[in-house]
């Protein structure tokens, strides 16, 4: 039984309470980045450390830290691994850097880390409050790349280009053709109102997907307190 | 003076932090239902936006990177501006509805829902890091600032109008909500796009 409810914590963040298109949090970054897949991967993965470490720092501190003064502790904590990803990304992946700009500090305002902090990890043990961070970051990190990968395709008929920036050994110039080179590409999904639109598209398929009527009774929600 | 205009300009319609940017969509999602919040809203985030860019912006250029009269660096504290940042952002909102609750009661009562949000509204990060980012002078960031808040204003307005149409409207079941309030910001962000270009055009440089 405890096992089941580590799992449910696990992948309560992929469907059900998807952070991006169930509970509306952090999509500022999830339009801005999504213009190529292999960018959203990079922002799902820097945020998805950034969650499952102050998730596990708050959940250790969460006696301590006194009531009143929460939040501006949280915002330190989050604050403070965001710059350790900052730093790293720099100095390893520069071409990333330059392809989330602001967006990289930006983690640190984030709604989905303060609002799993507040929601979860403040109420929970570390192991829950990991595997929460975990979960979380998995779902925002699938969202971004399935986001990344529509506006991409449409957009500027590859995919996953760039990923070479992540991945060296695939070469800077790795890009998959989908839409082949002659074709005109509708170049307006990469730009914002692009984003928007898909945004509202994705939000609407999850929630068919998570309402519609089912043989089995609905998922009791796990967790979230 | 007309490279203050343009960005000024340049700020509200080009690069309008929330159409343009992805900035600060979630009071934009979260505010935007009635005229007089949408107003309130935007209003206190103007405020703290110049507030905080007069603060982080002598901070960054004399206490983190301070540069010597040849252009190089006293000494490279650069890493810490994130935090540093977000911690004197925090702190002038608090600073700000204590001051508003004490001596301007009127204000703090309709701006001060709407003031402890602010925090974590990443127009407010974003707009400060941007401008050291482009590399503005004090006067320019500050210009610059004003007008990322009033094109917000000008957003927040203008959307609250377009989903007053948009709440109304008879949509499937799974786009109801915020679905196709985010497909109805598609096309206002699509209006704004119409703009690319006009400030070149008015002030007959490149921005």
């Amino acid at each position: 039984m405890s096992e089941n409810s580590k799992m449910k914590i696990l992948t309560n963040g992929i469907l059900n309470e998807n952070p991006v298109l169930r509970l509306v949090l952090g999509t500022c970054p999830t339009l801005a980045v999504t213009t190529m897949a292999s960018n959203g991967i990079g922002m799902g993965l820097a945020a998805t450390f950034v969650l499952l470490c102050s998730n596990i720092v708050i959940s250790a501190l969460r006696k301590i830290i006194p009531d009143q003064v929460r939040i501006p502790c949280y915002i330190t904590v989050i604050a403070g691994f965001v710059s350790v990803v900052q730093m790293v990304v720099k100095a390893y992946v520069p071409d990333l850097d330059k392809a989330l700009g602001v967006y990289l500090p930006l983690i640190v305002v984030n709604c989905i880390i303060l609002g799993r902090a507040e929601m979860f990890a403040s109420k929970n043990s570390i192991v829950d409050s990991a595997l929460d961070g975990i979960g979380m970051g998995i779902g925002f990190t699938i969202t971004l790349t399935i986001m990344g990968s529509i506006r991409e395709i449409i957009g500027s008929g590859t995919w996953m280009a760039g990923l070479g920036k992540l991945i060296p050994s695939l070469g800077s110039e790795f890009a998959i053709q989908v839409i082949p080179k002659g074709v005109d590409t509708f170049s307006l999904m990469t730009s914002a109102p692009g984003g928007f639109f898909v945004f509202g598209i994705l939000m609407a398929g999850a929630t068919w997907l998570t309402t519609r009527p089912r043989k089995e009774a609905p998922a009791v929600e796990g967790g979230n307190a | 003076m007309v490279k203050l205009a343009v960005i000024f300009f340049t700020m509200i319609l080009v690069d309008n932090y929330v159409l343009a940017k992805f900035l600060g969509i979630c009071p934009f999602l979260g505010v935007s239902k009635k005229l007089d919040s949408a107003v309130g809203m935007s209003l206190a985030v103007t405020f703290v936006m110049v507030l905080a860019t007069a603060a982080t912006w002598p901070i960054q250029t004399f206490l983190l990177t301070p540069a010597n009269p040849d252009g190089s660096l006293k000494w490279d504290m650069g890493y810490l501006q994130t935090i540093v940042f977000i911690l004197i952002i925090a702190i002038l909102v608090q600073l700000l509805e204590n001051f508003l609750k004490k001596f301007i009661p009127a204000l703090y009562k309709s701006l001060g829902v709407y003031l402890p949000l602010i925090t974590t509204n990443c127009t407010i990060l974003g707009v400060t890091i941007l401008n050291l980012d482009n590399g503005y002078d004090f006067i320019e960031s500050i210009v610059c600032a004003a007008g990322a808040g009033i094109g917000f204003l000008v957003a927040m307005v203008l959307f609250s109008g377009v989903r007053r149409r948009v709440e109304q409207a008879v949509t499937p079941k799974c786009f109801e909500g915020l679905p196709i309030t985010l497909v109805a910001a598609a096309v206002t962000s699509l209006s704004f796009m119409g703009f690319g270009g006009i400030i070149d055009a008015i002030f007959n440089v490149a921005a």
